[in-house]
């Protein structure tokens, strides 16, 4: 089944920080030594894409869950919260 | 903000707000620190909270307008196969009766903001919109919190961590080892916007009333995990979770997942014509007993969803960070008597855990994670087994009912051996007796 995970993260309210909260470590690692990529599959917000074979991050559509951090095989993504009052908002939760 | 606290509460859950309440209502000088928006914006669960232990912090909850969206009345439990399933379900009018508002379903972004505003009217200070980035420490002893705000530093005598299963701040001030991805589960949830007498009339339900739906089988694609759909007054959650490390290793995209599960025949019918409004994510803290962190320490304590306190099996967790975040307070008010921020002096927590039913529970299930991580044929071949055995039975094709079970019984244990069954009912049992 294909869903397009844009039209669920259209449903949420999202107040974007400055900067980042999401930063891959070493893109290196991405490439050279993580064959499996599993951060393509199991982030919920599909914020990591692979753009001609690079991940990239598009982490203003995070739902802040924190898989990534502990998920990735090699540990290589720093994450932090969002800036306080950023990031997304629930209305009902 | 240099001015001294007797608490600084990390976290504007269940945990903390209840915290708060027991803290503020005793005159301890309390604040409470909550990264979202409003209290509740990052918050998520199935949806039900428990009565009884919301009562022991705001008796008159009810009348206070808690916002509770349906009060529980039936639990029914699926077991799916891809093309259907089982369902077994009970009903008792004793929950519209004398067990009123023993579980309700609520959406955390109204219960949450409501909850602290019962902390804020007893004297504690909520902010939001501030996230705790660090914790100030003299020697070895927590005296303080470090926000993100200008000048953030706010000392405190206490600090009790009730910052919510994913927590950045545990790991990195190592008072909680990070989580691992097998003792989290993933879950994702949609909010369905549906018109009150439709739930009513396909749920079989009067105004004010509803239903909790938990489901287990193949709808989980052979990854340890459970779907739910809850009853809001317009609204249905409807979400489904899988252990982090299964999503892992399946390549599954959670919101596919989810979105099959919609389309299940068991499911499609209950959300027809339904307006999706909100999605989101967030881990559920199932490794339970085995990952809980020290609780106390000095001049700290942790409680709720932070503690990694929750009940797989029963699906409860927000009873427990309630009643830990109340432990956790009475403890602190001993503690603030004495003049004595020590882990000693803050024992009090722990032994009201020991004491209590959390830890009872939580212990009693301790092997149930694991039993579950170790049989993943209960979410594929087990499911799939037992619906193509209901089928064969109900199947009118002129065929003796003993040759039918002659046949079922011969495909089950091709598909699984007698042994593996027995091992797993055995397991099963032993994990939750």
């Amino acid at each position: 089944m294909s869903v397009k995970i844009e039209d669920k993260l259209f449903l949420d309210r999202f107040r974007v920080a400055d900067e980042a909260h999401i930063r891959i470590i070493d893109g290196e690692v991405c490439g050279k030594q993580c064959t499996g990529q599993p951060c393509l599959y199991f982030c919920p917000a599909n914020v990591y894409r692979l753009e001609k074979e690079r991940i990239v991050v598009a982490w203003e559509g995070c739902v802040e869950c924190g898989s990534c951090r502990i998920g990735c095989p090699h540990l290589n993504i720093a994450w932090r919260f969002p800036t306080g009052g950023c990031g997304v908002s629930h209305r009902f939760g | 903000m240099a001015e001294e606290f007797d608490v600084a509460i990390v976290g504007a859950g269940p945990a903390g707000s209840s915290a708060a309440c027991v803290l503020a209502e005793k005159g301890a000088k309390t604040v409470v620190l909550e990264r979202g928006e409003y209290p509740g914006a990052k918050n998520m669960s199935g949806g039900v909270l428990y009565g009884h232990d919301l009562a022991a912090v705001v008796p008159d909850f009810a009348a206070k307008n808690c916002p509770v969206e349906r009060n529980i009345v039936e639990s029914q439990i699926w077991y799916l196969s891809d093309d259907g399933g089982y369902a077994v379900s009970y009903l008792d009018r004793a929950f519209e009766g004398a067990l009123r508002l023993n579980s309700f379903t609520v959406g955390r972004a109204k219960f949450d903001r409501w909850f602290a505003e019962q902390a804020a009217s007893r004297g504690a200070l909520v902010v939001h919109a501030t996230v705790v980035t660090d914790l100030l420490r003299d020697g070895g002893r927590v005296t303080g919190v470090r926000t993100d705000r200008p000048d953030g530093d706010i000392p405190a005598k206490v600090v009790l961590l009730a910052d919510g299963v994913n927590s950045p701040l545990a790991a990195k001030t190592g008072f909680r080892a990070e989580v691992k991805p097998e003792q989290v589960a993933l879950a994702v949830k949609e909010v369905i916007e549906l018109s009150e007498e439709a739930i009513n009339e396909r749920f079989h339900v009067a105004a004010g009333s509803g239903v909790t739906v938990e489901a287990v089988g193949t709808v989980t694609q052979g990854m340890d995990g459970i779907a739910i759909i809850y009853t809001n007054r317009t609204s249905l959650s409807i979400a489904i979770g899988a252990n982090l490390s299964d999503f892992r290793e399946h390549r599954v995209r959670p919101y596919e997942m989810l979105d099959e599960f919609k389309a299940h025949p068991r499911v499609a019918p209950l959300i027809a014509g339904g307006k999706p409004r909100e999605y989101m994510a967030h881990w559920i803290a199932e490794a339970g007993y085995d990952a809980i962190p020290g609780l106390a320490g000095d001049g700290y304590l942790i409680a709720g969803d932070s503690a990694m306190l929750f009940n797989a099996l029963h699906r409860e967790g927000s009873n427990m960070a309630m009643t830990s975040g109340r432990f956790a307070a009475e403890a602190i008010l001993e503690a603030l008597e004495r003049g004595d921020f020590s882990r000693r002096s803050l024992d009090g927590y722990v032994s009201r855990l020991r004491d209590s039913y959390v830890m009872a529970d939580l212990k009693k299930y301790r092997g149930f994670n694991g039993f579950r991580l170790r049989h993943h044929e209960l979410f594929s071949t087990l499911p799939q087994a037992a619906g193509y055995a209901a089928r064969q039975m109900l199947t009118v094709d002129g065929t003796p009912k003993k040759v039918k079970q002659k046949a079922i019984r011969k495909k089950v244990f091709r598909d699984i051996s007698p042994m593996r069954l027995l091992r797993i009912l055995w397991d099963g049992w032993r994990s939750v007796k």
